[in-house]
């Protein structure tokens, strides 16, 4: 498809704007360009109320010209096939409570590209609407939101397809990524940091990948729901902090690869809920509050071979019955032996502690962590379990951490 | 005043259960660090153990100690000596050596090994803890003259602090877990000087957990200027108040 | 020097001094006699500070003693079991009560010191040593700082015959020096040729304040243990009565 574009461009016409230049104006530019055309914009500062393109354009900034909604209008609207946004500073579009204004709005076509941009301030950053094969890469989103009802999210999609969203920086906005009837997308390399709620969000958005992103420091970590066949891997949740703040939260999702994953100081990790055969590998998780909560609506699930290191606690659940499978996977905690040296522990391991089904109840129970009485607790149960759930444990313990 | 401190301490620097137990400190410290894959998994089993050695020996070395330390107390109290000033050396100069034992024995150690907020924490909590327990059993030895009677008392004031309260706390919690009533958590945790400790050293270990809903509620208050204030001036009261008390009936003590 | 007035303790409900009156003067030494548990060491203690009185005050030169301390710089005490701290040495406890008294050197009596050979000893601890030797160290410290008044519970138990003359020695030289003494003993034997008044203590009753001639001419005794016993046996007497 990018080719298609190129090519396109090979017999165009390249119009340059600046402030030197007999064209002045980007909007003046796009009226007089034809499809197939390139539109260069010299650095400087356009005051150019709402930009509308409707045509197929190249339009490139050259040393980031600043383009300012001046929180009136929406910078960027594009409603032709085949555009390219470039290299510009696209800051302060308008609010809305009604209809969603974004910094670069995308509106029911296809194969259009986002890159290199500077997004600030802007009420929604990037809006792809109704719109397939579009390209976000390398733009960095800033926002300076106060409240999640006054702010829109960093790159949202709705009723899309096959999005490509790459190397993206998105901070401070309401949801970093939010993706909704959102299918075949690729997410990759992006970081989504100290945004006011989801660091990612989905719903419904059926086969999509994400892969090496990072999700840092969000209001409630990241989110996705009602979802099939997902693919998560090598992604980073870090330091997503609260009691409603989840490294992922899996709301109904189904068929789903989460691999090779590290979550990292985060209150709940993983917090599980409706969901049914997913497959964690390889992942690790480290110094979080709860490694897992998993619910007891959750089947089918499987859990081999993730290094678990300093959580608090590693597995919690609401249920006496567990039906997930958890095999070959370490625990710093667990204490068993191997006498006959291959690697795997002798007896099994319970990764959910008495005192973690009690928390679960009654919250206020934390300030007891660490008493003697609640350790006298911890290892009774582990030696008699009679509360916690029979089935929840692993019987190939590994002696050392897997290699991720 | 200062010379009798100076007598004290060195009797005690000199007290075999005092070497023992920097000793086993050290010897504890150093095989948990070594021991732990992370040193920060080594501070958690350090902190679990210095919890329940600390206070232990703190009460009940201090108290066996000021029994038989009768005669001399005797000895000083009939010489041109203000009771109070005795008395205070005494606290000073066993509160000193606590902390000294516990500085070679659990604070060099961590210091090697953990120099972090964290590190310091446990450091400053076992130095509290120390000086606590010492204050608790000179008023045990003020109040009961008879030393074995004393000693046991000690012995159920450490079994009271170190597990009973807990339990009484859970119970508490089980009858009133329909109300909101976390801030009276936070203020029954600050009726043992254990539990404050092991409070501060969660919201160091296991602070992603302690993010949580309820966590918010001690970490709003633990984790702020004010709340660190009112903590420490209660763990300073801790420290003071028993030894005050000890004064006041020490002064009017016929020995 | 010492005037005791009013004095009574209890403790608990055990009544061990019942309204003690007695006026103590330098130069005067006192044999302060009574049966087991009849308050001795209870008044002794009473005017070194160690017990405080339910009712009454004690003065010393004139002053109350109550919740006072300066008082006792001029107070030698010789406890009936010298107890110290086991792990330091004599000379330690030497040097913590001169520091404790601030006496300049060339002040201190060192004759006691000497004659029972305690330069030797210095480095034992105190935990080594026998009754006899902590008692030679108790009536050192006693003396050390030459009080104005010395107070000597049971001064010569535990002690060998010849340090116990040496001890008597010492004690006759220092009723010589105007000083007022108080020796709280059973082996009235020891106490004949130095005593120069006898109390008697019983259940907590000053049953007599004399001197030893009076009480000698009263009881048509010659020695001192014969007339106590003469009083004792007649006391048991009257009770059984």
């Amino acid at each position: 498809m990018c080719l298609l574009v190129s090519s396109g461009m090979t017999y165009a016409a390249t119009i340059t704007v600046g402030k030197d230049r007999p064209i002045q104006s980007i909007n003046k530019a796009i009226q007089m360009a034809q499809d197939g055309d390139s539109i260069l914009v010299e650095a400087g500062y356009y005051d150019e109320g709402n930009i509308r393109v409707d045509k197929k354009l190249a339009i490139i900034g050259i040393n980031k010209p600043v383009i300012d909604g001046k929180k009136k209008t929406e910078p960027f609207s594009i409603r032709s096939p085949y555009v390219l946004i470039q290299g510009f500073v696209i800051k302060s579009s308008g609010h809305s409570a009604m209809n969603d204004i974004a910094g670069v709005k995308i509106y029911n076509t296809h194969h259009v590209t986002v890159k290199d941009n500077v997004l600030e301030d802007n009420f929604f950053g990037i809006y792809a609407q109704n719109s397939k094969h579009c390209q976000f890469i390398n733009n960095k989103l800033q926002a300076y939101g106060k409240a999640e009802q006054l702010i829109g999210n960093g790159i949202h999609g709705w009723k899309s397809d096959s999005l490509t969203i790459q190397g993206n920086i998105i901070k401070g906005h309401r949801d970093g990524i939010y993706l909704e009837f959102v299918t075949h997308t690729q997410v990759e390399n992006n970081l989504s940091d100290s945004n006011l709620r989801y660091g990612l969000h989905f719903m419904f958005s059926h086969d999509n990948s994400y892969i090496h992103n990072t999700f840092r420091a969000n209001g409630a970590g990241v989110a996705v729901m009602y979802t099939n066949r997902v693919t998560m891997k090598h992604n980073v949740f870090e330091e997503n902090w609260g009691d409603a703040a989840y490294g992922l939260l899996l709301k109904d999702i189904s068929d789903s690869e989460i691999t090779n994953n590290r979550f990292d100081r985060n209150t709940t990790a993983i917090f599980m809920e409706g969901s049914n055969r997913c497959h964690l590998e390889h992942n690790e998780f480290m110094g979080n509050g709860w490694a897992l909560k998993v619910q007891a609506s959750c089947m089918d699930n499987t859990f081999f071979h993730n290094n678990f290191f300093q959580n608090t606690f590693d597995v919690a659940t609401n249920g006496s019955l567990s039906l997930n499978t958890f095999k070959k996977n370490y625990w710093d905690k667990y204490e068993g032996y191997d006498i006959d040296r291959d690697g795997v522990g002798d007896i099994p391991y319970r990764p959910v502690s008495l005192f973690s089904m009690l928390v679960e109840r009654y919250p206020t129970a934390m300030i007891l962590f660490r008493s003697f009485m609640v350790t006298l607790f911890d290892r009774t149960e582990r030696l008699i379990p009679s509360l916690t759930p029979e089935s929840l444990k692993d019987d190939q313990p590994l002696m050392k951490s897997v290699k991720v | 005043m200062n010379k009798i401190i100076r007598y004290v301490f060195a009797d005690l620097l000199k007290n075999r259960t005092i070497v023992i137990y920097t000793l086993l400190l050290f010897t504890l410290s150093i095989s948990i660090f070594n021991m732990e894959s992370s040193s920060e998994k080594g501070l958690v089993s350090l902190m679990n153990i210095i919890l329940f050695v600390v206070p232990l020996v703190s009460i009940i070395f201090s108290s066996i100690y000021l029994y038989n330390s009768a005669e001399f107390i005797n000895l000083l109290v009939s010489q041109p000596l203000q009771r109070q000033k005795i008395w205070c050396s005494l606290f000073i100069g066993l509160a000193s050596a606590m902390c000294i034992s516990f500085l070679l024995g659990v604070g060099i150690p961590t210091l090697l090994f953990e120099a972090s907020l964290s590190g310091l924490t446990l450091i400053g909590s076992g130095l509290f803890l120390s000086i606590i327990f010492v204050s608790v059993a000179m008023l045990i030895s003020v109040w009961i003259r008879d030393k074995s009677k004393g000693i046991g008392l000690a012995i159920l004031l450490w079994l009271y602090f170190a597990l009973l309260f807990d339990a009484l706390v859970l119970f508490f919690l089980f009858q009133f877990s329909d109300y909101p009533i976390e801030n009276a958590m936070v203020a029954i945790s600050m009726l043992n000087p254990i539990d404050i400790c092991r409070i501060f050293m969660l919201l160091q270990v296991d602070l992603s957990a302690m993010m949580g809903y309820t966590g918010a509620i001690f970490r709003d208050f633990f984790g702020t200027g004010t709340g660190m204030a009112i903590t420490a001036i209660i763990m300073a009261l801790w420290a003071i108040i028993p030894v005050a008390l000890s004064i006041r009936y020490f002064k009017k003590k016929d020995l | 020097m010492i005037n005791i007035q009013h004095i009574s303790k209890k403790f608990g409900k055990f009544q061990v001094l019942k309204d003690i009156n007695l006026n103590l003067n330098g130069g005067e030494c006192i044999a302060l006699i009574g049966p087991n548990g009849s308050g001795k060491t209870t008044l002794i203690k009473a005017i070194l500070g160690m017990v405080v009185p339910s009712k009454g005050q004690i003065l010393f030169n004139g002053h109350d003693i109550h919740n006072q301390w300066a008082y006792r710089n001029e107070i030698g005490y010789m406890p009936q079991i010298g107890q110290y701290p086991e792990n330091m040495t004599i000379g330690q406890v030497f040097d913590l009560m001169k520091d404790i008294r601030k006496m300049p050197e060339d002040k201190l009596d060192y004759e006691l010191y000497h004659s029972f050979g305690i330069p030797e000893l210095l480095n034992k601890r105190m935990g080594t040593l026998s009754g006899g030797t902590r008692q030679k160290v108790s009536a050192c410290l006693a003396f050390l700082f030459s009080p104005k008044a010395l107070v000597l519970d049971e001064p010569t138990a535990g002690l060998d015959p010849l340090s116990t003359e040496i001890l008597k020695e010492k004690i006759k030289k220092e009723i010589g020096k105007n000083k007022l003494i108080i020796i709280s003993s059973h082996v009235l034997s020891d106490l004949d040729d130095m005593v120069s008044q006898i109390i008697y203590i019983q259940e907590g009753n000053l049953l007599f304040h004399k001197s030893l001639n009076q009480l000698k001419e009263d009881t048509g005794a010659d020695k001192l243990s014969k007339a106590i016993a003469q009083i004792m046996s007649a006391s048991q007497h009257k009770k059984e009565i």
